[in-house]
């Protein structure tokens, strides 16, 4: 089971996880894009803390989830804004008015962000995106709850995949965002939105498993 | 780093509350969230201008606000695009009930939160067209990109369509016109220096003292080749030649150049510039009918120029020099 405390409880790890991580993130982001991943992602998630803060009485995924999305879209800039918080916007929408679902219901909710995010960057796999490491990790996530594993174990599993994926666009060529601009000489560089996803739903891992 | 600069959390709003002291006749700040825009807004069954972008381009896009150009200007963090309630909040503060204009230069997060902007000034029942350029020739326009990217071609398009705007044309005229522009513009740049971003505190990329990067975007994105430094004649045909090439200009074709500076090169070297690229012209027959030499659109204190040339016709000849008053261009009144 996945409860909205959990959720609040993931995107406050985040919001840290991310803000010891700001620097490496944006020292990626230098090499291929504009170097500012980092900072912008701080700042949203700061901001996504504060709203929750702001939240009062019980909450629901919807209503939690939102006020995340409409926080990282406000505060975030760039392309990260509109793509993160578009994720949020869209789990919020799948899980509406519950506030703990089952386990596959948490992974039909981030299948359904990950498709809101395609659909607002429009981008394909290998295009060496942030979708490179949030296909594999839901993919995995799937498999292991198919195979009757706890959501715990399951989302190490994803984020082991995640982790994987992030690794396997070193070597390619960006077709997406600014780092596409560098063609060939954006080989060989890590992407900075598939590094952060990785911490993303590394955190949730952790959340979930009490760690 | 040495800037002046009191906080950089603080670096966008200080600078715009400097803007709106020293030009409050033209123009208002609104804080949150930050919309520049005409003191006159919405002004009356005309079609509302409005842009944005990262700020450190200055005086893009701000600077452009006033009687003949923009309506509002979006102003991001350094570098970074403007979100979707700025947009949105200025789409609403300009309609004037003929619709709005938005003008987006050719990056993936400018696109995708004009793209959401422009779906909640739709939603709030305000006519909506967006315009995209892309004018960077320094960029293979292919699918396996993000496109050309919008540069200096932003600064004439925004002048030339404001003055339509001003006219009283309806939206589609507007938007078409606009991108009549896009069609018939294309810019190249190169940075002798990087800039810093305040948040980041270090120079964007290395660049050795002898060399010079050529296509350089005006965020620091890294361009077609790095070279060792020539002279400027030299380093201004590099710049040149590729433009006038993707244009197709031939004899007798009549042009608008526009020579900038990224921020640190002096106005001094860019008529060098600007005195080599009529010289190229002239060579292939094509008459520069009107100019702009400045830092218009920078990359903060880079060292860098940019060449752009829009091709003229008589409606757009017209149009760039119809009255505009901005903090940064002023004419005609």
């Amino acid at each position: 089971m996945f409860s909205v405390a959990q959720a609040e409880a993931w995107v406050r790890s985040t919001a840290a996880v991310i803000e010891e991580h700001a620097a490496a993130l944006t020292k990626l982001d230098s090499a291929i894009g504009d170097g500012d991943h980092g900072t912008n992602m701080n700042r949203g998630f700061k901001a996504a803390v504060q709203r929750l803060d702001g939240l009062e009485g019980d909450q629901d995924f919807g209503s939690v989830f939102k006020a995340i999305g409409m926080a990282l879209i406000g505060k975030v800039g760039g392309a990260s804004g509109p793509l993160y918080g578009s994720l949020f916007l869209g789990m919020g929408k799948e899980l509406g008015d519950a506030s703990e679902v089952e386990d596959e219901r948490l992974a039909a909710a981030l299948r359904a962000g990950y498709d809101s995010v395609v659909a607002r960057g429009k981008a394909q796999l290998e295009d060496k995106t942030m979708l490179d490491a949030w296909h594999p990790a839901l993919e995995a996530l799937d498999a292991a709850l198919a195979e009757g594993r706890e959501l715990g174990p399951a989302l190490d599993e994803a984020a082991a995949a995640a982790e994987a994926g992030m690794k396997a666009t070193i070597p390619m060529i960006a077709r997406k965002g600014r780092a596409s601009y560098l063609g060939e000489r954006s080989r060989d560089h890590q992407d900075p939105g598939a590094t952060s996803t990785h911490l993303i739903l590394r955190t949730l891992a952790d959340v979930v498993n009490g760690r | 780093m040495k800037k002046l600069i009191n906080s950089v959390d603080d670096f966008v709003k200080e600078s715009l509350e400097g803007m709106q002291k020293a030009h409050g006749d033209l123009l208002d700040v609104n804080y949150d969230p930050f919309v520049v825009f005409r003191t006159d807004a919405p002004v009356q069954g005309k079609v509302g201008v409005i842009s944005g972008g990262g700020s450190g381009h200055e005086p893009m896009h701000g600077g452009f606000v006033g009687k003949g150009m923009l309506d509002a200007a979006c102003p991001g963090e350094v570098f970074t695009s403007p979100t979707p309630d700025q947009m949105e909040w200025a789409t609403r503060k300009v309609d004037g009930g003929a619709g709005v204009l938005h003008i987006v230069k050719n990056y993936s997060g400018d696109i995708m939160n004009f793209e959401m902007a422009a779906d909640l000034g739709k939603d709030a029942g305000i006519e909506v067209e967006s315009v995209v350029v892309d004018d960077d020739v320094a960029v293979k326009d292919s699918l396996y990109t993000q496109g050309r990217r919008g540069v200096g071609g932003t600064v004439l398009m925004e002048k030339i369509v404001g003055a339509k705007a001003e006219e009283g044309a309806d939206l589609a005229s507007v938007a078409g016109l606009a991108r009549d522009v896009n069609a018939n513009v294309r810019s190249m740049g190169l940075a002798l220096t990087s800039c810093t971003v305040p948040a980041a505190g270090s120079p964007t990329f290395e660049l050795g003292d002898d060399e010079v990067e050529i296509g350089i975007g005006i965020h620091g994105e890294p361009g077609r080749e790095r070279i060792k430094m020539e002279g400027a004649d030299q380093l201004t045909d590099r710049l040149t030649r590729p433009v006038i090439e993707d244009l197709g200009l031939n004899s007798g074709d009549q042009v608008l150049v526009f020579v900038n500076s990224m921020g640190g090169t002096p106005l001094a070297e860019l008529y060098v510039i600007y005195r080599r690229v009529v010289q190229l012209l002239d060579e292939g027959g094509v008459q520069v009918a009107r100019h702009l030499v400045g830092p218009l659109i920078t990359s903060l204190e880079m060292q860098g120029a940019s060449v752009t040339i829009l091709r003229l016709d008589d409606e757009k000849t017209r149009l760039w020099d119809a009255p505009v008053h901005t903090p940064a261009l002023r004419w005609g009144v």
